[in-house]
């Protein structure tokens, strides 16, 4: 009796927490397929893939940085960052193109990693709260970028590069595989790893974790430093989708990387949420504006409705831990 | 009855409380005459809180009981009824706001107003005539988080005073107050007496008490002894009066003496806030007790030992060899184990399941490269359960809706698992049933028999008395005595508990 009842209590767990929003995305797909007539077409849900893959790496990152109650806001300038020293590096003629297209990747990847370093180290070393240190960063990388690329745009990369980016396998874009790679990553260290398991742990309650013996500052920087890695190949992504590197891009991005996790079920206190909540989390994002637009929405028309959902989502989540509270 | 008249402010007649499993107090009768410094005395548990909270309208009484102020029946349901009858409670957490002024905090509830704005210039003038009244030379306009923690104490005064106050009740006021500072309180509050303001004063400084009272009262175990004036009366009787609980459960008392091998020394450890330099070791199979009074820094001892608050000086040395703890890490790194006080919040990650707990502070042990290996986990987390007897549906459970026995079991398998050498326990049976503790203490014992050491920080006497091979008695953060199994006597630890703060 006892075992069926923790099962069942199992079942109506995975439901609530993960299922809900799959419910809600599937509806929407739903509700988008019938009335709208392109909608469902190969043509369009290829679309769908590729316009989601870059916001989705990007989440992958930042939910790793929220489930420990923290926050980047820097993404959308360091990944403009990432794309002026990858774009440099492989249009550097001096570079037979393996050696460029390494090293452009390393780059992006290298520049990333250190931005969420002097991020996670801020915070931390100096107690500051992450919103206030990645504001920094923000505003740091976008210098940066402008400065270094002199506030130009880069392109004209190897037409190998450029052919890469457009490549699907079997009606699947490449850039969604990689995502989804990436995104299926990050669900096994976040599941399986003793990494992702402090993550959550000290998300919950760093003071039990830290009188544990553990040394709470290290896997919080690591958070960062991920997030930043995740930002690097997310602006090779971009490179290779859109085929330029420029010092303007990427503004807001950190808005739909943040709606995305958040949607997606991921506390802003920390400690509770998981990347399929992302993932889908993202979907919905993408399907949205996907599906609205192609209803003939305005932009602004649409803004307010996809502003409109993540408040919903949000509001429904406070219900959801509600419920699962009374049921556990 | 002419109210002026009456010699009595307060009288409570037997009042009774009981909470769940417990007796907090049992038929209390007290009286409290107009104008004087009423000193309320008892050890820790003995029923003080609860009764100041009772009279400060923080618990509802049984009922049987009644109390009368200021020539009325009284029976306040809040806080905030028996600030209106005239009765104010100076809690030991001050309960200001730090970036509001001096005024705003004083006048909270009553800021004085000119149509829909804050009249400031009445606020700062009567804030500067109740500040005088305290002592206090301060702007009434700067923020209380520049105040000084003896400052903010007679702000929390003053802010009692401010309405209209007939009894003023202070909990331990001096708790963290220099000498110099809590001279001045003294004559502050001996000055608002002669203005014909009551105190009821809580204190563990005996000292304190023959400065400024004029009666005392002491309760032990929920029940009012005695009531008499403060000249004629020693300290050795008070102390005397305090002691004799009835043992409430009993302890398995073990059979295995410790061992000759000591496995941790602590050598003049310092930390911030004690004067005193802490020295003690603990041998190996050997159940050590900390006794003290609330407040006797005993959490901050061994919380500065496992390097989770920073200490100033002093040596730690695990098994004959030195080891610098400069924190947690270094602690557990070391053999240690701290189990906190409080468990929900420094303990348990209360939204994980119970085998994820078990396996918190050792995941290496079952994971390999970084992966976890869930099924030896929950392998490790059952074979657990099992020795400490938790009970639980499954560790899959969420340790949230765990008991607090068993999760008080939880943090315990967490440092089984581990496998710590020296488990320093801070309160360790707390808010935990009879029946759990028993189970505890059983598990101790079964520990030594692992040649662990064990430390144990208790307010309860006859707990330690039960299962302790040997007690260190902390009083204001100086050990006064170390005493072997074949010493304990309640009046002399309780003597020894109190040595420091008479002279």
């Amino acid at each position: 009796m006892q075992g069926k009842n923790i099962q069942s209590r199992k079942w109506l767990h995975l439901l609530l927490n993960e299922a809900g929003i799959g419910l809600i995305f599937v509806v929407l797909c739903g509700l988008f397929a019938a009335f709208v007539p392109n909608f469902a077409s190969l043509n369009n849900i290829s679309n769908i893939f590729t316009q989601i893959s870059i916001n989705t790496v990007i989440s992958t990152g930042m939910t790793f940085v929220i489930l420990l109650g923290g926050i980047d806001l820097s993404v959308g300038s360091v990944l403009s960052l990432c794309t002026i020293l990858a774009g440099m590096t492989i249009t550097n003629k001096a570079l037979p193109f393996p050696f460029a297209l390494v090293g452009a990747v390393g780059a992006s990847i290298l520049c990333g990693m250190i931005c969420g370093f002097f991020n996670g180290f801020v915070a931390e070393k100096w107690k500051v709260h992450s919103f206030v240190v990645t504001l920094g960063m923000l505003n740091i990388a976008r210098g940066a970028a402008l400065q270094i690329s002199g506030s130009r745009t880069i392109f004209s990369f190897p037409a190998a590069f450029n052919a890469f980016g457009t490549m699907a396998v079997g009606g699947v874009p490449v850039i969604f595989v990689m995502a989804v790679t990436g995104v299926s990553l990050g669900h096994f260290v976040l599941k399986k790893t003793v990494f992702g398991r402090m993550i959550y742990a000290i998300g919950n309650n760093e003071e039990a974790v830290r009188l544990c013996g553990h040394n709470t500052r290290k896997y919080k920087i690591s958070a960062f430093v991920l997030c930043g890695a995740c930002v690097g190949v997310a602006a090779v992504m971009y490179m290779l989708r859109l085929n330029i590197a420029s010092p303007i891009l990427g503004a807001g991005f950190e808005l739909s990387a943040i709606a995305a996790v958040v949607i997606g079920g991921t506390s802003m206190s920390g400690g509770k949420g998981s990347l399929v909540g992302t993932l889908i989390g993202a979907a919905i994002i993408g399907v949205l504006n996907n599906g609205l637009l192609l209803i003939g929405m305005k932009d602004f028309a649409r803004q307010m409705v996809t502003g409109l959902i993540i408040v919903a989502a949000v509001v429904l989540d406070t219900y959801r831990v509600r419920l699962s509270r009374l049921f556990s | 009855m002419d109210k002026i008249a009456s010699p009595r402010l307060l009288q409570i007649d037997n009042v009774t409380k009981t909470f769940p499993g417990v007796k907090a107090l049992l038929s209390v009768n007290l009286e409290v005459r107009r104008g004087s410094v009423h000193a309320l005395l008892g050890e820790n548990g003995a029923g003080k809180s609860t009764l100041v909270k009772i009279v400060g309208g923080g618990y509802l009484p049984d009922p049987g009981g009644s109390m009368t102020f200021d020539g009325a029946p009284y029976a306040p349901s809040s806080p905030y009824d028996a600030i209106i009858a005239g009765v104010r409670v100076v809690h030991q957490e001050l309960n200001l706001l730090p970036y509001l002024s001096v005024a705003e905090n004083i006048f909270l509830d009553s800021l004085p107003r000119r149509g829909p704005f804050v009249d400031y210039r009445k606020l700062y003038s009567e804030t500067g005539l109740l500040l005088s009244r305290v002592g206090l030379d301060l702007n009434p306009a700067s923020p209380v988080e520049l105040l000084s923690v003896a400052q903010m104490q007679l702000v929390e005064i003053a802010k009692a005073i401010s309405t209209s106050c007939k009894l003023l009740i202070l909990d331990e006021p001096t708790a963290s107050l220099s000498s110099r500072d809590a001279e001045r309180l003294f004559g502050i509050v001996r000055a608002l007496r002669d203005q014909g303001l009551t105190t009821i004063y809580i204190s563990h400084h005996l000292k304190e008490i023959y400065e400024i009272a004029d009666c005392l009262s002491i309760l032990r175990n929920g029940e009012m002894v005695t009531t008499r004036p403060v000249s004629g009366t020693s300290i050795p009787q008070i102390v005397s009066a305090m002691v004799g609980r009835q043992l409430d459960s009993e302890y398995p008392v073990g059979k295995t003496p410790a061992s000759r091998e000591t496995i941790m020394e602590v050598r003049n450890l310092r930390f911030d806030g004690n004067k005193y330099p802490v020295s003690f070791s603990l041998k190996k199979g050997e159940i050590l007790g900390i006794a003290g009074l609330i407040g006797s820094k005993r959490t901050e001892t061994v919380r500065a030992i496992f390097g989770a608050d920073r200490k100033k000086s002093g040596e730690v040395f695990i098994g004959g060899k030195k080891v610098d703890i400069r924190s947690p890490a270094d602690a557990v790194e070391a053999g240690l184990s701290l189990l906190t006080e409080d468990r929900k919040g420094q303990g348990l990650v209360l939204d994980m399941t119970l085998a994820n707990n078990v396996t918190l502070a050792a995941p290496d042990k079952v994971s390999r490269a970084g992966v976890i290996d869930m099924k030896a986990e929950r392998l490790s987390a059952r074979r657990l359960s099992a020795e400490l007897d938790i009970k639980t549906p499954s560790v899959d459970q969420l340790v949230r809706n765990l008991s607090g026995g068993n999760q008080q079991k939880v943090v315990l398998a967490k440092w089984l698992f581990k496998d710590a050498n020296i488990l320093i326990f801070d309160e360790p049976t707390r808010g935990i049933d009879v029946g759990a503790k028993y189970e505890i203490y059983l598990l101790l014992w079964t520990l030594l028999e692992k040649g662990k050491g064990i430390l144990i920080v208790s307010s309860d006497l006859n707990e330690l008395m039960g299962i302790c091979h040997r007690i260190l008695v902390f009083s204001d953060g100086k050990i006064t005595a170390d005493l072997e199994r074949g010493d304990f006597d309640q009046e002399r630890i309780l003597s020894y508990a109190y040595q420091n703060y008479i002279d």
